[in-house]
């Protein structure tokens, strides 16, 4: 039995339509503290869809969305709080700096302005990027700029991540440093990830992984669990089972 | 969250604002030559053609420069709310939008707060235009410099309000253009700003009728009112009623139930 308080986030027959088109249709998952979920899908199959619901920026059109028991739509502060986010397009000013970004950010969660530089200072030097702090971010590489966006969203110390395609155009050495520290903050700090992705090289082993496929959840456990169950040997052929896509690099 | 929170948010919010600001220096001016313009040469050239009867709340016969002083004081506090809704718009293109949205603070609170550090902007631009105007001997008394501070802020917040809702109305930055004909041009012409309402009941009862009830008017002749340290009172609770109207449907329109931003896609 899973201590309640230790649910991250549950996703109960969420569904969601753009005008006749429907983007999700009756999503189940949830994840607990300390796990780090791979959404998995195709462009398209709705995983922004359902991190814009996940975030309160849409409303769900029918199902449940709680993050640590609150409800995202009618106790939004108290699952907003416990929420760290890194969206798939950039929301960084570009004009400000890196400090600047990151104070705007803190003062959004209410936290106290020194408190505030000592965040900033520990999440930066994590990120080996304090010697940017005074940079505008327009002058940061890609990666740099992601880097920040994960550090900001750790600010407020959040229980769950989600981040939504954060490896996107980044080159490989990039890619891996961010996957291995936020699978470093799973492990050492108990922090509940859902990483959406289309890249399959992205999922290892040991992770949990709930396949995404036009707007439907065709599968969802450990990656062991779904290799077994479909009788397959990788997550590639898994995925293209269960999807009746077959592909190649990317999804 | 505390009361010292919602004071940080906002701090926070109000000091983005204004880096923003002083990074587009250049804003600033041209929100200011734009008035100075139709002061300087406008007002001068129709001071002879038009003449201003005595009408509340002056006592005397004045120059148009006079006159046309508190619509042009009006003008920059609409540009800027209309600054604030191009600004929204960008933010949201831009994803930034998203960062302010996210935040555990309630959203008519953030968004009150972004419209607050944009009148406040804009009332900065007004009395730096006056300034300027005093040295055109345009003048009123201290009272009503420190009068026209909450008129300011009152019209800057319920314009800044409609702009907030019309960004909430318009699907992409190139659509603003469509503003600038639509609203600003409108609303400027069809109010007290360049002529006084009994004017244009001369030319059209239709056309007084709708400038009578235009925002922009009271937002004006609150602004008249205050520079000689008075309260006209039916503008005020028309830009009071406006206001709130506006903010209402201006949160309205982002709430995640009607699903604006999910309307993008």
């Amino acid at each position: 039995m899973v201590d309640r308080s230790s649910i991250a986030l549950v996703v109960g027959g969420v569904s969601y339509s753009y005008a006749q088109r429907k983007a999700l249709n009756k999503v189940s998952f949830s994840i607990e503290s300390g796990q780090f979920t791979v959404l998995l899908g195709q462009n398209g199959a709705g995983k922004t869809t359902l991190y814009s619901l996940i975030t309160g920026l849409y409303n769900a059109h029918a199902g449940t969305i709680r993050i640590f028991d609150h409800d995202v739509r009618n106790s939004s502060s108290e699952a907003l709080k416990r929420l760290g986010v890194v969206f798939q397009q950039r929301t960084l000013d570009l004009d400000l700096s890196v400090r600047q970004n990151l104070h705007y950010f803190m003062a959004l969660h209410g936290i106290k302005h020194h408190w505030a530089e000592e965040r900033l200072k520990h999440e930066l030097a994590r990120m080996d990027l304090y010697e940017h702090t005074k940079e505008r971010v327009r002058r940061l590489s890609g990666g740099q700029v992601r880097r920040v966006e994960i550090a900001r969203a750790l600010l407020h110390r959040p229980e769950l991540m989600i981040l939504d395609e954060p490896t996107v155009g980044l080159d490989i050495p990039s890619r891996q440093d961010i996957l291995a520290h936020v699978r470093g903050l799973c492990r050492e700090e108990g922090l509940a990830v859902l990483w959406a992705t289309h890249l399959i090289d992205e999922v290892n082993l040991s992770d949990r992984v709930v396949i995404l496929h036009k707007g439907r959840v065709v599968a969802n456990g450990g990656v062991e669990e779904v290799l077994s169950e479909t009788g397959t040997e990788n997550i590639r052929e898994a995925f293209g089972r269960l999807t009746g896509i077959s592909h190649q690099e990317d999804l | 969250m505390t009361p010292i929170q919602y004071i940080r948010c906002f701090k926070g919010i109000f000091q983005r604002e204004m880096l923003r600001f002083l990074q587009q220096q250049g804003r600033f001016f041209a929100a200011l030559v734009r008035p100075l313009v139709w002061l300087f040469i406008f007002a001068a050239g129709f001071r002879s053609v038009l003449g201003v009867s005595i009408i509340p709340p002056y006592q005397t016969y004045i120059v148009y420069e006079v006159y046309i002083t508190p619509g042009l004081l009006g003008m920059i506090l609409l540009f800027n709310g209309m600054q604030t809704s191009l600004s929204m718009v960008y933010d949201r293109e831009m994803g930034s939008m998203k960062t302010l949205l996210v935040s555990p603070f309630p959203r008519w609170f953030l968004l009150t707060s972004k419209l607050c550090a944009g009148a406040s902007i804009a009332i900065l631009q007004a009395y730096v235009y006056l300034l300027i105007a005093w040295f055109w001997e345009i003048e009123t008394t201290i009272l009503g410099y420190v009068a026209l501070l909450p008129a300011l802020l009152l019209s800057g917040l319920m314009l800044s309000a409609l702009g907030l809702f019309i960004s909430s109305m318009i699907r992409q930055l190139e659509n603003f253009a469509g503003v600038m004909n639509f609203v600003i041009f409108p609303m400027f012409f069809a109010s007290s700003a360049l002529y006084p309402l009994w004017r244009l009941n001369e030319s059209s009862t239709l056309l007084h009728d709708i400038a009578a009830y235009n925002p922009f008017t009271h937002a004006v002749e609150l602004i008249r009112f205050a520079l000689y340290g008075l309260v006209n009172q039916h503008s005020l609770f028309f830009v009071s009623m406006y206001g709130l109207l506006f903010l209402l449907i201006a949160v309205w329109g982002y709430n995640p139930a009607r699903g604006i931003l999910a309307k993008r896609k």
